[in-house]
């Protein structure tokens, strides 16, 4: 592809980013009318379920923002999510006012996310990751170090006040966290269709010709880092408010390789493909857990969505890169488009 | 004084083990540029079938022997079937690969054994013995000293003695060149590939018995002691690699033992920090050239 015709693809794409300008709000808007009326008409257990698939998809959207379009890819978004859930739990016990205490977890992990995002600018590829991963290893070294704080391996539990008036407590929590997550996607949205977006993606793309371009590059970074941070600081938060309780086991390194693959399995980047990986993420267990009761295997309890998620991770990465998403259009078909 | 010195030695025998283990890491990276972060799930698999075998033989060592020739199989394995194949365009990708091949590994090896802590045995004593009235190390720790040694000076005469270590060095290093040349890249790269997953599993054996036993997640912070250990001798560098291995043993021995083990974890991490932010590509680096 020439210069020339870069350009006139981008002078075409912002043609139609300002056409779609109010797609995001409205996709929000009828998002929320869906939800909703679904907490009105599914059982109790299904609402939570439905809770749990907003809870995972604040992180999810974070996570393929920063991985998708910035090309960092984090395995400690495990841990910053306990960071989220610890804080609240804390908070609960003293104040007990719920949305202060989210709005505080939320701050808390997106200065975390802050410290771990200045080590991360000055990392590349496998580094970062490693990084990270450290980082989601150390969540149950720290718990029991500062026992008197975080109570070790039993964890805190989180007091929350019954619900408003006669809402049964599963649509509470998905009113909770769906209200989370669509403000998180719509504020996503907005964010990567703007400057900001184009910053993260041309860093992604060639760090050098960013920086020539006057793109700040390390400030980039950090700062998709801290919003994804902040993301998962939500998330983490909603999850405590869903457990009512938070412990390390909750946030196992396990939980940071599952949210890898909820990105990728979704397509990375793609907000509508962490909404695929947010469902799959409860989907899945959901159905190996049924197949492992009908087995009645306890071995298999767990371990068979474990495998399960591997398989999808390998076998994606390797026969589509792009993810679920792309392979609407086989490749070969969307190279030719773009030669025309 | 005795304490420091007991803890000395214990260090440098859980620092061989990171070195053996950052070894394998370093092989591979400088086979094909992955940092393969299934290695730890890898050498707990093979563990699980060294353990099986010997349980079932009756022979520790029938055992060990089957659990390197395992390492030597699986890695050639996941670089025939999964590793070939990974696109190569953007570096995450051999790293995400490899989550799902640890999610695998775990999952499949759970679904087998259990979730339980497995005890396995050493084929030593590890009660330390003394020289001279001071307590110093154990028969099991002469055994990994010896084993962790052995593996090193065979690999140096492989790399540096041999022309098939010539040949991987140039497949490496310049690998259409060596193509030209008539060497089989691929089969390098599997043989890599094989080498760093044996020498994986032979960590893998010798700091299971140190630890709580078999587990599939057994392998988790030893894997990020040894990357700590291996980033910080510089990925490239096998001598960095060694040298990194034993101080973050002593280290973390160290730490251990006058902080308390549950201090271990968060030590390694703020080394890994301290190093990637100080000297990212390890202590035996030179400086890079500007990009911009």
């Amino acid at each position: 592809m020439t210069i020339v015709e870069r350009l006139a693809t981008t002078t075409k794409n912002r043609q139609k980013s300002r056409q779609n300008r109010f797609v995001p709000l409205a996709g929000v808007l009828v998002g929320a009318a869906v939800i909703v009326v679904l907490t009105y008409t599914l059982p109790p257990f299904r609402n939570y379920q439905l809770a749990t698939i907003g809870a995972y998809l604040c992180v999810t959207a974070g996570l393929t923002v920063l991985t998708g379009l910035n090309g960092q890819l984090s395995l400690g978004h495990g841990a910053l999510m306990a960071t989220g859930a610890y804080t609240l739990a804390l908070w609960q016990d003293r104040f007990n006012l719920l949305l202060p205490g989210i709005v505080l977890a939320v701050v808390v992990t997106t200065l975390a996310g802050g410290v771990i995002g200045l080590a991360a600018a000055r990392l590349r590829g496998p580094y970062l990751a490693g990084l990270t991963l450290a980082v989601a290893v150390v969540v149950p070294s720290i718990t029991s170090t500062f026992d008197n704080t975080f109570n070790s391996d039993q964890g805190l539990s989180v007091a929350l006040n019954p619900p408003p008036g006669v809402i049964p407590v599963e649509q509470w929590q998905v009113w909770i966290c769906w209200a989370g997550a669509l403000l998180t996607v719509l504020f996503l949205a907005y964010l990567v269709r703007g400057r900001f977006g184009r910053d993260m993606r041309a860093v992604r793309d060639d760090e050098t010709a960013a920086k020539l371009a006057g793109v700040g590059v390390a400030r980039t970074q950090v700062l998709a880092f801290v919003v994804s941070a902040a993301c998962a600081g939500l998330s983490g938060a909603l999850f405590a408010v869903l457990a009512q309780s938070v412990s390390p086991g909750a946030f196992p390194l396990t939980l940071s390789l599952f949210l890898v693959m909820a990105i990728v399995i979704g397509g990375l980047g793609r907000l509508t493909g962490a909404l695929i990986g947010a469902f799959l993420l409860v989907a899945l267990p959901s159905v190996a857990q049924s197949i492992a009761e009908d087995a009645g295997s306890q071995h298999l309890e767990g371990n068979l969505a474990l495998t399960f998620f591997g398989v999808v991770l390998v076998v994606v990465m390797l026969a589509a890169p792009g993810g679920l998403a792309s392979m609407k259009f086989p490749r070969k078909i969307r190279k030719q488009k773009g030669q025309e | 004084m005795d304490r420091f010195l007991y803890l000395t030695f214990d260090g440098l025998s859980r620092g061989a083990v990171y070195a053996a283990f950052a070894l394998a890491l370093v092989l591979i990276w400088r086979a094909a540029r992955i940092v393969n972060f299934a290695q730890g799930a890898m050498a707990v698999a093979t563990a699980y079938v060294g353990y099986s075998v010997a349980s079932a033989t009756g022979s520790y060592w029938l055992g060990f022997v089957v659990a390197i020739a395992g390492g030597l199989v699986l890695g050639a394995v996941v670089e025939r079937v999964v590793m070939r194949f990974v696109d190569h365009s953007s570096p995450l990708n051999g790293v995400v690969v490899a989550l799902g091949l640890v999610l695998i590994i775990q999952g499949v090896l759970g679904m087998i054994y259990g979730n339980d802590y497995r005890p396995a045995e050493a084929p030593f004593s590890r009660d330390a013995f003394q020289i001279g009235g001071v307590t110093l190390l154990s028969r099991f720790d002469l055994f990994v000293f010896g084993a962790v040694g052995a593996v090193v000076v065979l690999l140096t005469l492989l790399f540096t003695r041999t022309s098939t270590g010539l040949r991987m060095r140039a497949a490496a290093f310049a690998p259409d060149v060596s193509r030209l040349l008539g060497v089989p890249v691929g089969g390098m790269l599997t043989l890599g590939w094989a080498l760093a997953a044996a020498v994986g599993s032979l960590a893998g054996m010798l700091v299971i018995p140190t630890e709580l036993g078999l587990h599939p997640n057994a392998m988790d912070l030893l894997f990020i002691s040894a990357f700590t250990a291996a980033v910080l001798g510089g990925l490239d560098s096998p001598v960095g690699a060694v040298v990194g291995g034993l101080v973050v043993g002593l280290l973390l021995t160290y730490v251990s033992g006058y902080l308390g083990a549950n201090v271990a974890p968060m030590a390694v991490l703020i080394l890994l920090v301290v190093v990637l932010l100080s000297r990212p590509d390890g202590l035996f680096s030179k400086a890079k050239a500007r990009t911009a």
